[in-house]
């Protein structure tokens, strides 16, 4: 079975795996130009998949897409379907709150709230309508980001007086107190030093057992570590002479890795640019 | 060989501080021009202290928080109606400015889409430098004329209209400081736009919006000439909203250039409180800084 299975992984894992999101031919403007072209992809449920590639590639630009912050960004426009459980989330009858209440978000900068530790978690928490015991669910949801030792107590102080390394293990607690379906995280590790990024990837194995995790990295070897999927993107010049980005290759991490089918793929993984 | 020694006494004779070296020179003179400058310019902080100090401190008594401004020629008395009046004229000011200057500055930093927050903000700076005898006809047109009275409430208006940009420009600022990406983070969390700015960006920008509130109440404690012509003054206690009021800068205006010598004395002991007044807004001012987060 190896053979066929490495021949033939995407429609595999397609068939034995759940998918929990797909993007059907996503493009991404910024104001008129394309920075993201048509890409088909699918998340499988429980799951880490990367996504790589170089700077301005669109991976952060798709990731975005995956619970509609890009709404936030003036000028940008998603046409195409992102699919999460049969529901388009780009359709107009979608409400973009309650998808991120279910799509969770860590981003590149470790951004706590300025408020205490305890309420970096609860505050999320509260204005979703959670009604149980809040200290129960901080208490689990720092454990869950192995960081409850290292605040316990402290969970008044400010979050922003802990370190940049702590900072992003309780910015993943908050992302996790909501219970999501799917936490995208957006380069966690690009600004923590490597002791508190192995910590970091160690949360992610951890997590994913509970939740489908996607995850932009600039680093591949990070990306061999963490993910079962890896999606390599690349930007080319266009006819404008604007460059945009577009999925290259998605497949099993070790394919990506070790037998990748796109020449570019080959050269970035092997480490020749970007 | 030899010119190696040389270059190494060359350079070890050059480390040695010189005094007359040209560049030591020029540097000490610069120092100690800077330095006189600065004397300078705080010399008419200190001479206007010390003066307001000098001749207000020997009225500075019970009384004068106590008791009503004498007339002519009387002797003693206070201006605690003039305290009280100016007080509730910065609080209707404040009740109408603050509430309309943080909500515009949410609008213009959070939702409004740039070119119309460039022009929001221009128009903003051009109110502040708008002079306050000019919105004091204003306030005298629009409310005085129409309500054929002068009033506590026309003398807050006008002083609402000279409060308003400063806090609108402030907030503002304190709004776009705090970080993009904490607002991604709260909106992240399925939070909406009115949760975000209500529990999170306001919160955080507090601090700076307590500092520029302060600034712009101290700013309309000790301003006189829109208040001449909406309140007015009377020599007794504040008597509603829609009543002449008095107020410790036109007591000032009234009484420091009179001939008789006790109310004169008043005037002074009023510079002396609308001093402190501006002193201690400014003391809050600083102490919500220091409270700021970013």
């Amino acid at each position: 079975m190896p053979t066929q299975e490495q021949q033939n992984s995407r429609s595999q894992t397609s068939q034995k795996e759940e998918m929990i999101l797909k993007a059907e031919d996503v493009t991404v403007y910024y104001d008129d130009f394309a920075a993201l072209r048509g890409v088909y992809m699918d998340i499988p449920r429980n799951q880490v998949t990367a996504l790589i590639g170089p700077s301005g590639c669109g991976k952060s630009t798709l990731l975005r897409c995956f619970n509609r912050l890009n709404d936030l960004i003036d000028g940008c426009r998603v046409e195409g379907k992102v699919i999460y459980r049969d529901k388009n989330l780009y359709s107009d009858n979608i409400d973009a709150v309650e998808v991120r209440r279910r799509i969770g978000m860590v981003f590149q900068k470790p951004n706590p709230f300025p408020k205490s530790i305890y309420e970096n978690i609860a505050y999320g928490a509260r204005i979703n309508g959670y009604k149980d015991n809040m200290d129960d669910l901080v208490e689990k949801s720092l454990r869950q980001a192995a960081i409850w030792d290292e605040v316990k107590d402290k969970l008044k102080q400010n979050g922003l007086s802990l370190s940049g390394g702590q900072q992003q293990r309780l910015c993943i607690a908050r992302a996790v107190a909501l219970k999501p379906d799917v936490v995208l995280m957006d380069e966690p590790c690009s600004s923590l030093d490597p002791v508190s990024t192995s910590k970091v990837e160690d949360l992610i194995h951890e997590l994913k057992e509970e939740y489908t995790i996607v995850i932009v990295t600039h680093n591949m070897q990070q990306a061999s570590r963490v993910a079962d999927m890896t999606a390599f993107f690349n930007a080319e010049e266009g006819e404008s002479g604007n460059r945009f980005g577009y999925l290259v290759e998605y497949d099993r991490t070790e394919d990506i890795f070790e037998n990748p089918q796109e020449e570019s793929t080959k050269s970035y993984v092997g480490g020749h640019f970007g | 060989m030899s010119s190696t020694t040389y270059n190494q006494q060359d350079n070890l004779s050059n480390l040695e501080a010189s005094n007359s070296r040209p560049r030591t020179i020029i540097g000490t003179l610069l120092t100690v021009l800077a330095f006189t400058l600065l004397g300078v310019a705080l010399l008419p902080l200190g001479l206007v202290i010390a003066y307001v100090i000098i001749k207000g401190a020997n009225r500075l008594n019970l009384s004068l928080f106590t008791e009503l401004p004498p007339a002519a020629f009387q002797e003693g008395g206070g201006v605690a109606n003039a305290i009280v009046g100016t007080l509730i004229l910065v609080g209707i000011a404040a009740i109408i400015s603050i509430p309309i200057g943080v909500l515009a500055a949410v609008y213009l930093s959070e939702f409004a889409p740039k070119r119309v927050a460039r022009w929001i903000r221009f128009a903003t700076n051009v109110l502040s430098g708008v002079p306050s005898i000019i919105v004091g006809i204003f306030a005298y047109g629009v409310i005085v004329l129409r309500t054929d009275s002068f009033s506590a409430f026309a003398g807050g208006f006008a002083l609402a209209i000279l409060m308003l940009p400063i806090i609108v420009r402030t907030t503002d600022e304190a709004l776009q400081i705090v970080p993009q990406e904490v607002r991604w983070a709260s909106v992240g969390v399925g939070a909406s736009n009115f949760h975000t700015v209500l529990k999170i960006v306001l919160p955080a920008a507090l601090p700076a919006i307590v500092t520029g509130t302060s600034l712009a109440i101290a700013r309309a404690a000790g301003e006189t000439a829109p208040l001449i012509f909406t309140a007015l003054f009377t020599q007794f206690w504040p008597n509603g909203l829609f009543e002449p009021i008095p107020s410790l800068s036109v007591l000032i205006y009234n009484y420091a250039t009179v001939p008789y010598d006790n109310q004169r004395e008043l005037a002074w002991a009023a510079s002396l409180l609308l001093v402190l007044l501006i002193l201690l807004a400014s003391v809050i001012s600083r102490w919500a800084t220091r409270k700021s987060v970013y």
